[in-house]
């Protein structure tokens, strides 16, 4: 092989092995990041989270505290790979689904871990707001990733069983 | 102690006085040691811990400030809390807090 075809082999190694690895290893982190969000779900199932704006009455809610719980996540070379594929002739993308799907489980979570280890019953009132960080590669096209942002307001409330 | 919640009144408190809008906002840029993990980070995508960080340690200036005016103001409550990200420079975002200083019984 002459100099020319090496480095044409280079280069496509350059863009193929960063789309392998994303794929292999951000398929295997995925799955596990969704195994273990199921595992605190379940811990977590006892304690009520709500969009309502006021608890039921028969609550006796007293007390309250802002919580919030948050996450920065970003899609792997090879969904972003596909996705611009997806781009071109326009359509549903899959892929970035499970990522904001395990963004905001994940950012729930952390908002419940946080009422429940400072002793509140519930959590009212919950937002969800999502923001997008500009990068600072490709001059601030390239997404660096999403922030997810939970909040609400923690309660003392005596929940029905 | 300030309370804080993002309902328009508190359970169980009543609202006795109201004393106007406050607001904290802090402009943060990114890490350069945590923009190369965060570079590394992408290409298996996944959370980008660093960042997750600094948005939270920004948010909590932000808060401490809103909380800061509103102490100032003799309030000991900030209710309807609301928060806004912006980016307002490549790299740099703006997190800002914002709510309704008042007085509780």
């Amino acid at each position: 092989m002459d100099n020319g075809s090496i480095n044409i082999l280079i280069n496509i190694l350059m863009i193929l092995v960063p789309i392998m690895l994303g794929m292999i290893i951000g398929s295997i982190l995925e799955h596990n990041h969704f195994r273990s969000l199921v595992r605190r779900e379940r811990e977590l199932a006892e304690f009520p989270a709500m969009t309502l704006k006021k608890p039921p009455a028969s609550w006796e809610a007293s007390g309250a505290s802002l919580v919030s719980g948050s996450v920065v996540i970003s899609v792997d070379y090879f969904k972003r790979f596909i996705a611009s594929l997806i781009q071109i002739f326009g359509g549903r993308i899959g892929m970035y689904d499970s990522l904001l799907e395990r963004a905001r489980r994940e950012a729930l979570l952390r908002m419940k871990v946080q009422a429940k280890s400072q002793g509140y019953d519930a959590v009212i009132n919950v937002r969800l707001e999502t923001s997008r960080l500009a990068s600072a590669v490709y001059q601030g096209k390239g997404t660096a990733g999403l922030e997810i942002l939970a909040f609400g307001t923690a309660i003392k409330a005596k929940v029905p069983r | 102690m300030l309370i804080l919640s993002n309902t328009e009144e508190i359970p169980g408190k009543k609202i006795v006085a109201i004393y106007g809008v406050v607001s904290g906002s802090t402009v943060r840029a990114k890490h350069i040691g945590r923009d190369i993990m965060a570079a590394l980070k992408n290409m298996v995508g996944g959370e980008l811990k660093g960042y997750t960080e600094l948005l939270q340690e920004a948010r909590d200036e932000a808060m401490r400030r809103m909380m800061q005016q509103a102490e100032e103001m003799g309030a000991n409550a900030v209710v309807n809390v609301r928060f806004s990200t912006s980016s307002v420079a490549q790299g740099a975002a703006e997190l800002f807090a914002y709510g309704t200083a008042v007085g509780v019984e």
